[in-house]
């Protein structure tokens, strides 16, 4: 779909309803950067007599450091320092919480003592005058430990997991009525058990760090879903000021949630530009993200539902076993959808954590929602088959009006509506309910469907909006655009208030000096900025309009303030559209360069009383080799109820790449650790498999587009994360249609059907 | 070791003294500043180092400078002409064939090399033939439609270039 968008023309009656920039599918603002190079990420600042820094890691899982071997390493022409655990400056402890945005990826700072918790834990950095040469110095170093027993096998640590008792402040386990008497007494039962493997986000940029001192002022080049948390937690864990640290990270190459929270490399980088007094970069290499930035932890999901004959679900049990670190407590909380979608009067979520000898795992696109799903919609399915049930009717004759959770009406729901378009859009009534029925050129066919959800989260965030005296404007504030569009829908949403076209709008992000924002992550950006943002731009017309009305050789001079308004790039007096002042002609007789507003805008209490929760339905198709049981997924349907949509076009594009990154959770991605020595086998792009283009299927994705207003004035609830959440288990049941072979346990690779093909 | 190479890049002579050790990728992007050209993996595995070398798509990281000596190289800062950009560029920013950006040089430049190859010209070949470059955004679906209608572009303007597959 193609739209065309004029520029506004001015309109007889200035009150007319003027062009609507919210929503509208414009293209992306860095379009032209980012295809011609000229967008600037983390590793791509050219400084003066930069140095290379190349982490030394540890080849024991677990133990302690005996010592670097570095005399050879020192040697090297070029090579300028040996950052160890001998020469590291001290590190303060630092409030480490999510609250105050000064969350650490791992809790625990790099090079402060001998302890190893994990295979790829930094001991060190090599700093050199080149990459070769840090490379080579990083390479001759011997790192010599004395390794323990590792807990690297989730069974065996199995009796010394521990039970968490909440969950982002939610108690554990999560328990409504009597599961046990009534699973016990219900006339239908099903219980399954389903699994997910490590997986690794693999943005195509790695981590980097650029650090450069400037006297006791420090920036970091940084790439971070969170310029705000990583500011403070260097600024604090370095004991400096945090005016002194200014994080910026203009460009991202995606995150998914392993660029949430500062990782130890990013201080690597800044004590080893401290020592040196000279710019340093670090850019980490695929093995060393897959040890040391976080991954989307393994889970084993009990489930046991109940139901009646006619499919009301009367009882269901969810218990995971997942895993974490020595060093902090995760949890992947694959419950949640579990208690969030469908109403159910006895259920019981719980969980079980195993510790390991790996690094911290970490948020990964839609953490627990996607791991989650995967196993409800699964079981969803079997349940329609024994109850011979369409899916969809299944799911329908669950949802309530009210959230099963807080038992409170949902702010905005549209989840029949995405059902319904879903499946029309899908061709779901040409499926035949029977398995193994539908075939193609020598191929089964298959079509599954899922539920998709994400809850509605969001944050307090601030902006500033600039309208400039040449009548351009600027929105500016402190957070960051991974690809997910923020640079453009934050301009179009000032566009809106300052009745200006984009096109005259830049967005200046991803810089911690800017007015501060929350993590871009839990898909809270457009929720939480895009307010602060209209709000900042109301309060700059306001302050231009206050100008007008006192500037005596203006047309608008003591007029009555409340009837001037913003149109077309003028001011307008509502009685007398003859009576309009130019922005920029006000701006320039009062010799100004600019006027602006601020504003810090938090979650009021409009959604209390609420619950609020994106919801989507998902279709999936798969064609399977009868006899290789090779599978390829031949074409997808996203429909998603996300609240009020700001660019159609990025929208789009956005929850597109989350249902193919879907595919790779459902047919190709798994991490593999070495049983032996805990270090990660598939810590390269070739052997931890994403989709490529020839895996990625027609895809549509369409939007609700129903604003929800009780949840902030632009009512937009977020959609960076929901796209993935239903796609495994949409792929699943669409093999299982296809084949009547039912894969428990993810990914779904060609092996797993073979034996029963 | 040191040694000198001669390199045209993006349509200028460099005479460069450089460690034998250095990759193409690393002699663009940490001597030349040219950044545009990404590192993904360093291991030929994702393609975001993609460039032409004498008018051919390559892995930059899987190539030591020294060898490309009296080569000519093009870059994303070279692909377009000062005033316009090429018409992938063009396409992928009309198709939203990217999102964060950074396989996207490589992406645009190995469309480019794609184009001179004798691929199908079909969806299935397409998919395939751009399929050394990874995105995880997945931008996929943009990225055929952003090439396929260059392809389109092109039949109309070079009817014979574009039938023989
Ligand atoms: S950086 Fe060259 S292929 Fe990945
Ligand atoms: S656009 Fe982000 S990796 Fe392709």
């Amino acid at each position: 779909m193609t739209l065309k968008i004029n520029e506004p023309k001015a309109k007889e009656s200035t009150m007319a309803k003027a062009v609507q920039w919210i929503g509208a599918p414009l293209d992306r603002a860095d379009g032209e950067l980012k295809t011609t190079g000229k967008a600037r990420y983390a590793a791509d600042f050219p400084l003066e007599r930069m140095v290379y820094g190349v982490p030394i890691v540890s080849p024991a899982a677990s133990g302690s450091l005996i010592k670097l071997e570095v005399e050879a390493a020192e040697k090297l022409p070029g090579v300028l320092f040996i950052l160890t655990h001998e020469n590291a400056k001290k590190i303060f402890p630092i409030q480490n919480d999510f609250g105050t945005a000064t969350k650490l990826a791992e809790g625990r700072f790099p090079l402060q003592d001998k302890k190893i918790y994990y295979a790829g834990q930094y001991v060190g950095l090599a700093a050199a005058e080149t990459l070769e040469i840090a490379q080579e110095a990083a390479r001759l170093i011997k790192v010599i430990c004395k390794e323990e027993r590792s807990a690297l096998d989730s069974e065996e640590e199995l009796p010394y997991s521990y039970f968490p008792d909440n969950n982002w402040g939610t108690p554990l386990p999560v328990i409504r009525g009597n599961f046990e008497k009534a699973f016990s007494n219900t006339e239908v039962q099903l219980k399954a058990v389903y699994t997910t493997p490590v997986e690794h986000h693999n943005p195509m940029e790695p981590h980097a760090c650029t650090a450069v001192w400037d006297g006791d002022n420090l920036i970091l080049y940084e790439s971070t879903q969170w310029v705000v948390g990583a500011r403070n937690v260097v600024a604090d864990a370095l004991g400096l000021p945090r005016e002194k640290v200014r994080i910026i990270s203009h460009f991202v190459g995606g995150g998914f949630g392993c660029k949430g929270f500062v990782w130890p490399h990013t201080l690597l980088a800044a004590m080893t530009a401290m020592h040196l007094k000279r710019p340093v970069k670090v850019v980490l290499s695929r093995s060393q993200m897959a040890a040391g930035v976080g991954h989307r932890p393994a889970t084993h999901q009990e489930l046991s539902i109940g139901s009646s004959k006619q499919g009301k679900l009367t009882a269901i049990k969810h218990h995971t076993i997942t895993q974490t670190s020595f060093l902090d407590d995760f949890l992947e909380a694959a419950g949640g959808p579990t208690q969030s979608i469908y109403s159910c009067p006895n259920l019981l979520v719980s969980y079980q954590v195993v510790r390991l000898n790996h690094g911290t795992p970490t948020f990964m696109r839609a953490p627990g929602e996607c791991t989650g799903l995967f196993a409800l919609e699964s079981l969803l399915d079997e349940l329609s088959y024994t109850l011979n049930l369409d899916p969809i009717e299944l799911r329908l004759n669950n949802l309530s009006d009210k959230s099963p959770e807080e038992e409170l009406p949902w702010s905005n729901s549209h989840i029949k509506e995405c059902y319904e378009l879903g499946s029309k859009i899908f061709g779901w009534k040409e499926r035949n309910p029977k398995p193994k029925t539908m075939k193609r050129k020598g191929f089964l066919v298959g079509l599954g469907m899922a539920t998709a959800m994400f809850p509605g989260v969001r944050s307090p965030g601030a902006a500033k909006v600039k309208i400039l005296s040449d009548g351009t404007a600027e929105v500016l504030s402190a957070t960051q655009d991974l690809g997910t569009g923020t640079y453009t829908t934050m301009k179009q949403i000032a566009a809106e208030v300052l009745r200006i076209s984009p096109h005259r709008i830049v967005s200046k992000l991803g810089d911690s000096s800017y007015p501060p924002a929350p993590v871009s992550g839990g898909s809270m950006t457009s929720a939480s900025v895009g307010p602060a943002v209209k709000s900042a731009a109301e309060k700059a017309i306001e302050a231009l309009i206050h100008i007008s009305i006192k500037d005596s050789s203006s047309c608008l001079y003591h007029l009555p303030l409340e009837k001037i308004h913003a149109a077309d790039g003028k001011l307008v007096y509502q009685d007398d559209p003859s009576k309009t002042e130019i922005f920029e002609e006000i701006l320039k007789r009062n010799n100004l360069s600019h006027i602006e507003g601020e504003s810090f805008v938090k979650p009021d209490n409009s959604a209390e009383g609420y619950t609020v929760q994106s919801h989507g339905a998902q279709f999936a198709e798969v064609e399977v080799h009868p006899l290789l049981g090779q599978i390829r997924v031949t074409r997808m349907v996203g429909v998603f109820d996300v609240g009020r949509i700001l660019n159609q076009k990025t929208a789009r594009s956005q929850a597109i790449g989350g249902m193919i990154m879907g595919i790779g959770m459902a047919l190709h991605e798994k991490t593999v650790y070495d049983p032996r020595t805990g270090r990660v086998v598939t810590d390269n792009l070739c052997d931890y498999l994403i989709p490529v283009m020839a895996d990625s299927p027609a895809v549509e994705a369409d939007f609700i587009d129903k604003p929800d207003p009780r949840f902030n004035s632009l009512g937009v609830r977020g959609l960076g994360e929901i796209g993935i959440t239903g796609v495994a288990a949409a792929t699943a049941n669409a093999v299982y249609h296809a084949t009547g072979i039912r894969i428990r346990d993810l990914p779904i690779t060609p092996d797993k059907l073979l034996k029963w093909l | 070791m040191e040694l000198t190479v001669t390199l045209e890049i993006n349509e200028k002579k460099h005479v460069l003294t450089l460690d034998s050790r250095t990759t193409l990728l690393d002699l663009l992007r940490e001597e030349l500043h040219l950044t545009g050209t990404k590192k993904g993996c360093d291991h030929g595995q994702c393609g975001t180092c993609t460039i032409l070398l004498d008018g051919k798509r390559v892995n930059s990281c899987l190539i030591l400078a020294a060898s490309a000596d009296q080569k000519s190289i093009t870059t994303i800062e070279g692909l377009s002409s000062s005033n316009s950009l090429h018409p992938l560029q063009k396409a992928f920013i009309s198709h939203d064939a990217l999102q964060c950006g950074y396989c996207t040089p490589g992406q645009i430049l190995s469309a480019a090399g794609f184009l001179n190859e004798p691929w199908e010209r079909t969806t299935e070949g397409i998919k395939e033939g751009m399929s050394g470059n990874l995105c995880r955004c997945g931008a996929y679906p943009n990225i055929l439609t952003a090439v396929q209608e260059v392809l389109e572009n092109q039949k109309l303007l070079n009817p014979q270039k574009a039938s023989h597959s």
